[in-house]
């Protein structure tokens, strides 16, 4: 019955309740967007460097060399030579290097030059095919193959840069020899091919480009076994490779070495003002909504303040009464949470294809959050003690003289 | 049988308040006449438990009353009491039904739809039982205060001015319900009113001054 009087009260008042649970839905959907959107981003970009201890490319951006090649979302800063950072991976130090080659897209997927080790760092899995194995044969990221259609025994012709609309080198054709399984890990959003295809694929483009451009070519020529490459990954035997070798590379030659533990905490604390700012901001949407329920309830109050008289004489003891005020502050919190978890959700699901589209990154946890929980502790709080200020009003009321008065 | 002996109250040291004593059997009915300012809602409150009087007694069926605690008052009131006020107050987010049925869960009784099924046949607002109370008119709300008031089957009933917002027709037929239903659960029916239209109805009669 007092939860009957409550719910009632609650549609008594559908603006007031309305206005109260939007605000609680919105602050509580802002920040539990944030919470999903910063778990998650952590989560992917902690499993894509999981084991990757040093990146060496271009001198340029640290942050971008890490995003272009750990990551796959920003531009690479340049070409370097394989065989300087093969000079680098002679080091004792060094585990082993993973070359990485990019330039080349299929529908805006990046395709990869790159060995079998990147399979392996993945711990990448078939789910049909099999590995590259000649040139211009390339495997497809279980995103790759879900969004084009592609199977394996297909053929298609990449085109030239990052962009979907880069120009397509039409005369040569890949052709799909396995897929990957998802490994929800950068690798899903690949098409993975043999450094030699993409050498290739470049030097067919460049045999038909104007003789001024094909002579100054055809001095590189002359060291031809100077491949390019964009990038590679590197692993340490031991942490003592990360104390000596960074600066080194850095100092000592055209390389850049980043680390990306190091980047990724930068680019996390940039992020993270971001992030503070709009919880700030949420957290000021929920205050103001546990202020609209105090509004709401007192002005209520003094309304219905005869009927509260009216209960307590035919037989309510104040407490009850009290009880029955807080439920309505708590209704209306647990609405807003709900409302708020849900249309967090949602505005995953519409980031995350905008993610998609734009980076292949994909974000889906719909998991309730650890801090969502308190999230919701905090919800309850702010309506328990938005009902309860005006309530405490219901333990001084007289009875007799607010039924004699009105 | 509602006996009341000797009742004084004051509410500061200018104005005291003495009472006279009455008593009233079952199925009968006591009218209280008096003007403003004669003390008629303050009696009506002492003897409805809601003021605690400085001296006197109030027992119904030789149970004593006048000096309960808060709670204890509280709790009397709701079982042995039915009080109808002035003028009709309810919770306005309920239905009719659910007003009445208030009192049975205020009271800690079980809730009785046929009851107040019953009453509201007798009273005449059966088909008002799911509207809200603030779309009843000042008579239809009177008879729904004289429902609630019977919910609990109370021994005593008082009623504040019942009559005073209500037009002869109205007044006659509320007053009627009021004594029939009382005397249908046996209850003792006490009427605090200034109304002098009900002044030759009732022989059993106190006037204050």
């Amino acid at each position: 019955m007092l939860l009957k009087i409550s719910w009632k009260n609650i549609l008594n008042k559908k603006l007031n309740s309305f206005l109260c649970v939007l605000l609680m839905t919105l602050g509580i959907a802002i920040i539990s967007l944030l919470l999903l959107l910063g778990k998650q981003l952590q989560d992917k970009f902690a499993k894509n460097i999981s084991g990757i201890d040093m990146v060496v490319g271009a001198k340029g951006s640290p942050l971008q060399l890490i995003l272009s090649s750990v990551y796959q979302i920003d531009n690479p800063t340049g070409n370097v030579f394989l065989s300087d950072v093969q000079e680098i991976a002679q080091n004792p130090l060094v585990k082993e290097m993973i070359p990485l080659s990019m330039g080349d897209n299929y529908q805006s997927y990046r395709i990869v030059g790159t060995n079998k080790k990147y399979f392996e760092h993945f711990k990448a899995q078939f789910a049909t095919g099999v590995m590259f194995k000649q040139d211009l044969e390339a495997v497809l990221g279980a995103q790759v193959a879900l969004n084009t259609g592609l199977k394996v025994g297909d053929t298609f012709s990449s085109s030239h840069g990052l962009d979907a609309e880069g120009e397509v080198h039409g005369e040569t054709k890949y052709k799909v020899a396995g897929v990957l399984e998802f490994n929800n890990s950068v690798i899903d959003n690949l098409v993975l091919t043999s450094l030699n295809s993409v050498w290739n694929i470049h030097e067919h483009k460049e045999a038909e480009h104007t003789e001024e451009e094909h002579k100054a070519h055809e001095a590189e020529e002359a060291d031809m076994p100077k491949r390019e490459i964009t990038s590679a990954l590197i692993k340490f035997r031991s942490p003592m490779g990360l104390m000596s070798m960074p600066r080194n590379i850095n100092q000592n030659s055209k390389l850049q070495a980043a680390l990306p533990s190091i980047e990724v905490n930068r680019l996390f604390e940039l992020l993270g003002i971001g992030i503070d700012g709009l919880q700030i901001l949420a957290a000021v949407i929920i205050l103001i909504s546990g202020i609209s329920v105090f509004v709401s309830l007192y002005n209520s109050l003094k309304e219905r303040k005869y009927e509260m008289a009216l209960m307590l004489s035919m037989g309510a003891s104040r407490t009850r009464l009290f009880l029955m005020l807080l439920l309505e502050g708590v209704l209306l919190a647990l609405f807003g949470f709900v409302a708020g978890v849900v249309l967090s959700r949602v505005g995953i699901v519409l980031i995350s294809n905008q993610l998609n589209k734009k980076f292949h990154f994909d974000v889906n946890q719909m998991n309730l959050q650890t801090g969502e929980i308190y999230l919701f502790v905090g919800a309850l709080a702010i309506g328990i003690l938005a009902a309860a200020l005006p309530s405490i009003n219901i333990y001084r009321l007289n009875i007799s003289r607010t039924l004699a008065e009105e | 049988m509602l006996t009341v002996s000797d009742l004084t109250f004051s509410y500061n040291n200018q104005k005291k308040f003495s009472f006279p004593s009455f008593s009233c059997a079952e199925r009968e009915t006591l009218l209280i006449l008096g003007n403003s300012g004669t003390g008629k809602t303050t009696f009506l409150h002492l003897l409805a438990l809601l003021l605690q009087p400085e001296s006197g007694s109030i027992q119904i069926n030789n149970q004593e009353f006048a000096h309960l605690s808060p709670r204890e008052a509280t709790k009397m009131r709701a079982i042995h009491l039915g009080i109808i006020y002035q003028k009709s107050h309810f919770v306005s987010s309920l239905s009719v039904l659910d007003n009445l049925l208030l009192a049975n869960y205020l009271a800690d009784k079980n809730q009785s739809k046929e009851q107040a099924i019953k009453l509201a046949k007798s009273l005449g607002f059966y088909e008002l039982l799911d509207k809200k109370t603030t779309l009843l008119s000042g008579g239809e709300q009177q008879r729904v205060s004289i429902a609630r008031a019977l919910m609990n089957n109370p021994e005593v009933i008082l009623a504040d001015e019942p009559t005073s917002n209500l037009d002869d027709e109205n007044c006659e037929k509320v007053i009627n319900l009021l004594e029939n239903q009382s005397k249908n659960i046996g209850a003792s029916l006490v009427i605090v009113t200034h109304d002098q239209r009900l002044k030759d109805k009732f022989s059993n009669k106190i006037i204050l001054n």
